[in-house]
């Protein structure tokens, strides 16, 4: 808000573009998902980026980014919306992966199509999103955080034990690659998804992340929507003003687990294989760091946030050591920064969290949680706040 | 002290008004800690009705009690012919609801696959998960209470109190002693909340972005703006509610209990921490309320000239138990009541 302020000249054309944006949203978020699902492709064949890596490999982390992104839109409802503190999140990530792996793969000779797993994964996920919620509903704070980390820590070790049906710590391999309706693959193809040819993952994923954002957003701005706020903002007086305090946060238990379900079958289809090792707590970790860092409860700043948080981690500290040695830096191409990567990503969410606590993007009304004492109460008495409601997934 | 908008008949003497809620000796025990005890209270239609007493008399619990956020001890409330809050009644038949409907299934798979398919051990763990699955079902309409459900458990005789989203249902709206308003959102979003219950556009509408839900938003947001209007906050819309004056929150919390369109208003000192202006104001405010929108109050207050201005009738709790009950007149003629408040003079 303090920013708004200091740019008095800007909020004719500032306003005018987020009215649009509020009044068109779903025709934005595609406008604005398309631009960049073509625009990253081409970033990535310039200078600094095309050092690290050929175009090919970039559009491949982009699609493996995209379903950190989904991970870190569906916790924002959990966390973000209903203020529901979940460190187990990625349990349902796991459930989305072995439903797919379980509906299309050579370990039970079944072949679903991915189109039809999709939704399936994500129902079953959401059904365990309300197993894990109903015995919640009475805690809140640390008390959930510490029965959602143990539902997070009993999922993959079901998976990892119960090995007659789940292949164990092998996991289950042999998960069939997603294919269109009607192209032939044999020989290989634009259309066809496979490990050297990332595109058609690349687009399936910008295509979910799309659908994904429309509907949370109209959620958010739905009577659910100011449920789950009312919720997060004041239990009991949610409850005194008739909100079901059950169905309300049960409901957001359930579409953010089957979010993770999207996430979980797209997971499935592109690495071909699933162990339970790829869904332990540093999953759930990551996801929550990527929530916080991008600004808690802004759909768009979670979505940047992680982006940006997958990238630094698992490919730009990665490739600190050639780019130093490249530019030939005296001491710091002697540093093997693969070893550090761990290290450097710590100080990097420690100096993130002191000097922007509210995230890279923060949500409006997070911000001024956070910052009450920068705004005495009362300041915009004399008029109507200038972001007025419509400045809610401003930056 | 009878106020002249008093709906007829409803002050009368004499006449037998018609109760809107009646709370029979409520009972309320923490432990050892007796907070209120056999609690009698009957709030006529369209009346003001008072709840006074020294601090700690019991009358914020009792409050609570008649809202559905705490259980009685003892004691039932029945509003508007319903009994809605007590203690459960033959709350042991619940469980068979929850585990009935899975045994059944249990049953009919067993018997179909000794019938059909008993060499086959596959489906039988396919008739364990099913049945499995319609248990989890039925534990979890147990949690959520469903309308339907509670309708059903109605018919079997068993009773379940009601919660804080029942009584709204129902039609009481509240106000808190200490504001409890969704300080992060604005003002309308505020009132927009407590409409909840008016609201019927579903998650698919929502998804959908249904002609239907577009309707009712845009009707929701005119008659919340109405709302706020009539509280007196109008222009005030987009404010977030922390940002507004300490009278103007306790405004907001008051149009937010409207937005269900209740039949009974509870609030809890709703001039407390105000100025004389700010009281008059309120005064008025209530005394509009019942005048124009038709509503029966019930007021806790410490402020002696909004409760002897505004009340048909005042109920004095002390210690946890009524000492009074009557007009203002009579409660203040009262030697219990001064006593209560004043103490017993020195022999």
């Amino acid at each position: 808000m303090t920013a708004r302020a200091a740019l008095p000249s800007s909020p004719g054309l500032r306003q005018r573009l987020d009215a649009l944006g509020t009044r068109h949203r779903s025709l934005t978020i595609i406008l604005g998902m398309a631009l960049v699902t073509a625009l990253l492709p081409l970033i990535a064949t310039l200078p600094p980026f095309s050092g690290f890596n050929k175009q090919i490999v970039w559009i491949d982390n982009f699609a493996s980014a995209g379903v950190f992104i989904l991970l870190a839109l569906g916790l924002n409802v959990v966390v973000g919306m209903a203020g529901l503190l979940d460190l187990g999140y990625a349990a349902f990530f796991a459930i989305g992966a072995y439903a797919y792996a379980y509906g299309s793969s050579t370990f039970t000779d079944l072949s679903v199509p991915f189109w039809i797993m999709l939704p399936i994964g994500a129902v079953v996920a959401a059904i365990f999103g309300i197993l894990l919620g109903a015995p919640t509903l009475r805690l809140r704070g640390d008390y959930l955080a510490i029965v959602t980390l143990g539902f997070g820590e009993i999922v993959p070790v079901v998976f990892r034990n119960a090995s007659q049906w789940t292949n164990g710590t092998q996991g289950i391999a042999g998960i069939r690659r997603p294919a269109i309706p009607g192209v032939d693959c044999g020989s290989g193809g634009p259309l066809c998804f496979g490990a050297g040819s990332p595109l058609p993952y690349y687009i399936v994923m910008a295509i979910l992340i799309t659908t994904v954002l429309i509907v949370l957003y109209r959620l958010q701005d739905s009577r659910l929507g100011r449920s789950w706020q009312a919720i997060r903002e004041d239990e009991l007086a949610a409850a005194s003003n008739g909100i079901n305090t059950v169905t309300t946060k049960l409901l957001a238990f359930a579409l953010g687990a089957s979010v993770a379900g999207f996430a979980g079958v797209f997971s499935a289809s592109k690495f071909i294989n699933v162990t339970p090792e790829q869904f332990g707590f540093n999953v759930s970790f990551t996801v929550l760091a990527m929530v916080v860092l991008g600004g808690i409860g802004n759909m768009w700043g979670v979505a940047i946030g992680a982006f940006i948080i997958y990238m630094i981690n698992s490919v730009l500290l990665k490739q600190l050591n050639a780019f130093f040695d490249t530019f030939r830096v005296p001491i710091l191409s002697d540093i093997d920064f693969v070893q550090y990567q761990y290290l450097l990503y710590g100080l990097l969410l420690v100096a993130m969290m002191l000097t922007r606590p509210e995230g890279l993007f923060p949500n409006r009304r997070r911000a001024a949680e956070l910052h009450v004492t920068d705004e005495p109460p009362g300041a915009d008495v004399e008029g109507p706040d200038p972001s007025g409601p419509l400045g809610r997934g401003g930056t | 002290m009878t106020e002249p908008t008093a709906l007829p008949g409803s002050t009368t003497p004499g006449s037998d008004p018609e109760v809107l809620l009646h709370a029979r000796s409520i009972t309320k025990r923490f432990g050892g800690l007796v907070a209120v005890n056999q609690a009698e209270l009957v709030i006529p239609k369209g009346s003001i009705t008072s709840l006074i007493g020294p601090n700690g008399a019991g009358k914020t619990t009792f409050f609570n009690v008649v809202a559905g956020i705490l259980d009685p001890t003892e004691g039932q409330i029945v509003f508007r012919g319903r009994k809605m809050v007590a203690r459960a009644e033959r709350g042991w038949l619940e469980p068979f609801f929850w585990v009935g409907p899975a045994v059944v299934t249990g049953i009919v798979l067993l018997g179909l696959w000794a019938l059909f398919a008993s060499t086959n051990p596959e489906a039988g763990l396919l008739g364990a998960a099913v049945t499995l699955g319609v248990l989890v079902v039925g534990l979890l309409t147990g949690i959520v209470r469903p309308l339907w459900y509670d309708r059903l458990l109605d018919r079997a005789g068993v009773f379940k109190t009601a919660r804080p989203n029942d009584m709204v249902r129902a039609g009481i709206g509240r106000t808190f002693q200490n504001i409890r308003l969704f300080q992060n959102m604005t003002a309308i979003e505020n009132v927009l909340v407590g409409m909840h219950v008016k609201l019927h556009s579903n998650i698919v509408d929502a998804i959908l972005s249904s002609r239907r839900q577009d309707r009712e938003e845009a009707a929701a947001r005119a008659r919340s703006r109405e709302l706020l209007a009539l509280v007196g906050l109008q222009g005030r819309d987009e404010m977030t509610a922390r940002n507004l004056p300490y009278g103007d929150q306790r405004r907001l919390e008051i149009a937010r209990a409207l937005a269900s369109d209740p039949v009974l208003l509870l609030l809890d000192e709703p001039t407390a921490g105000m100025n004389p202006n700010e009281t008059e104001e309120m005064k008025r405010l209530i005394a509009k309320l019942r005048a124009d929108l038709g509503l029966t109050i019930l007021l806790i207050e410490h402020d002696m000239r909004v409760v002897m201005g505004v009340s048909d009738r005042i109920t004095v709790l002390d210690h946890g138990e009524c000492i009074a009950e009557g007009t203002p007149e009579e409660v203040r003629a009262n030697p219990r009541v001064i006593e209560a408040y004043l103490g017993v003079p020195a022999a």
